[in-house]
């Protein structure tokens, strides 16, 4: 299964972590690391998670995760890991 | 492990610098398809089409979604019709029922431009591709998504004079046409010299004898993303710009690589090869003339474009070369005038002229692209001008192509509006001498010396 690089951009607020963590709790879907930043004052935090035993398709998890990045006013995006692999290593 | 600045990098790159995969072109054999009777023929056209590329959009769309890259166009190329159609067709008419065909087939598949309404006549012409050659005015004057193509000469064929001569009277003719949409239909035809069989971009696409049954190419893009790279080596020496050109060009075209091997394998169809090449969009941001002024010109034109652009595009190769198993199609830096926004205002301030033009295209990789020119341009003058780059592409053995736009009505001064990708352009004089008697002498121009390599 590939993993999903999970990112999260935005103002930095009180329980971002927090929410998206326990999304992905409630669907079973593993957090092997997660790491942030502060770029150009912006809120940067990348997840590398493993949705194989979810039983949420990639879509309904990537839309779930954008309406909650709605939500709480910072952007969420999913996206395969094989797009920056690919580019950043030979 | 990929760590969070090469994340933030990528998702820069897409962002706010508009790297996308320019299009994913489904190559589809039509030679199984040839029958005598015309109504079988595109019926078995239309069938072969639908079947292979039923799902062409909606894994584009997929891929899109999980690599979160987008991918701004779908589209299909097909067999060379003349070589289809000759068994069927005995009159321009009946091939113009194929282009029918072929336009039912992009809208049925949702793709948004289907090429292969073309021809190879690169030494010779038969009676059937006389008469599919003298069916592209009506052709692309009664379709919306069909684009057509006709490859005029070749390094090992020589120039066929007689094909260059009667495609000036096309263009002109196709400008007619399609006089009440500014002579758009002209803006879908291509003449081309050393046409590649496996291009993935419109207009010129088509799918080659030489590939199988279906085949996925891609094709990449990426202009702002070379252009914000450069922006941060303002300064440094040629060794520093070249070297900066090339790493981001091998990003570039991974992007593009995995698009086509996931599509690939998705779609059970063999991947072709990737095409890499700059191709801009009249988007702020998006231009390749953007990126030759950041490399130190004034405007594009000004002395040193030429050089500027040559370095361009060969960084762009050696770069993406070793990021693709396979590269082909156009791959280089594309130059249309009325797609670039930088070139456009370098036409309106008087810095960039048709004959510059022609000579970027002895180094980039196509040719005289989306260029408007007065409707009053006589054919021979069109003739004439294809002769030029065909000779370009045929003595330096790379691919040229010419899609001028005669606008009925307009002149030198006036403004052609096109609309979304293709943008709009200034109408750019053309030199007013003839060549009239040159253009009708007829016959071929011989294959170069150093075409005989046996």
């Amino acid at each position: 299964m590939k993993k999903t690089i999970i990112t999260v951009v935005g103002k930095d607020a009180v329980g971002i972590i927090a929410k998206v963590c326990t999304y992905l709790a409630n669907n079973q879907i593993n957090i092997e690391d997660i790491s942030q930043t502060i770029v150009q004052g912006y809120f940067n935090m990348m997840m590398i998670a493993d949705a194989g035993e979810s039983k949420k398709s990639f879509n309904d998890m990537a839309c779930d995760l954008e309406a909650i990045g709605d939500e709480i006013g910072v952007k969420i995006r999913c996206q395969h890991e094989d797009i920056f692999t690919k580019m950043h290593r030979i | 492990m990929v760590n969070i600045f090469e994340v933030y990098e990528t998702n820069k790159m897409i962002e706010q610098e508009k790297l996308d995969v320019r299009t994913i072109t489904m190559g589809i054999s039509l030679l199984d398809c040839a029958d005598s009777d015309l109504d079988n023929l595109n019926k078995k056209i239309y069938d072969k089409i639908t079947g292979k590329a039923k799902n062409l959009v909606s894994t584009g769309r997929e891929i899109e979604r999980e690599y979160g890259i987008p991918i701004v166009n779908k589209r299909i190329s097909v067999t060379p019709v003349s070589l289809i159609g000759g068994c069927a067709c005995k009159t321009p008419e009946d091939f113009v029922t194929i282009a029918k065909t072929l336009d039912k087939a992009a809208k049925d598949t949702d793709v948004n431009f289907l090429g292969g309404y073309s021809a190879l006549v690169s030494k010779g012409m038969t009676p059937a591709e006389k008469n599919f050659i003298h069916s592209i005015p009506k052709a692309l004057a009664s379709t919306e998504r069909v684009c057509s193509s006709v490859n005029i000469g070749s390094t090992k064929t020589g120039i066929n004079m007689d094909a260059v001569k009667l495609m000036g009277e096309i263009i002109k003719e196709t400008a007619e046409a399609t006089k009440d949409t500014g002579s758009f239909g002209c803006a879908k035809l291509v003449v081309f010299c050393n046409a590649p069989d496996d291009n993935p971009f419109m207009a010129g696409a088509f799918h080659g004898v030489t590939e199988g049954d279906a085949v996925i190419n891609v094709g990449v893009s990426g202009p702002g993303v070379v252009k914000r790279a450069l922006e941060k080596v303002r300064g440094e020496n040629f060794e520093v710009l070249c070297e900066t050109v090339k790493k981001t060009a091998f990003k570039v075209t991974r992007a593009g690589q995995l698009v086509a091997q996931e599509a690939s394998e998705r779609l059970g169809v063999p991947f072709g090869i990737v095409d890499l090449s700059l191709a801009p969009t009249p988007a702020v941001g998006d231009s390749v003339a953007e990126i030759l002024e950041e490399m130190g010109l004034e405007s594009v034109g000004a002395p040193g474009t030429t050089a500027a652009l040559a370095l361009l595009n060969d960084q762009v190769k050696k770069g993406g070369v070793m990021a693709s198993s396979f590269v082909g199609g156009l791959s280089g830096a594309f130059i249309p005038v009325s797609e670039d926004q930088g070139m456009i205002d370098a036409v309106n301030r008087g810095a960039l002229t048709l004959e510059k033009l022609e000579a970027m295209t002895c180094v980039c990789s196509v040719g005289l692209d989306m260029i408007a020119i007065p409707g009053s341009t006589t054919a021979s003058t069109i003739s004439g001008i294809i002769a030029d780059e065909a000779a370009i592409g045929m003595i330096n053995q790379k691919t040229t192509a010419v899609r001028l736009i005669p606008v009925v009505g307009k002149d030198v001064g006036d403004t052609i509006e096109f609309g979304g990708l293709w943008g709009h352009a200034p109408i750019q004089q053309v030199n007013r001498f003839s060549c009239e008697e040159f253009i009708n002498r007829g016959g071929r121009i011989p294959a170069p010396i150093h075409s005989f390599k046996n």
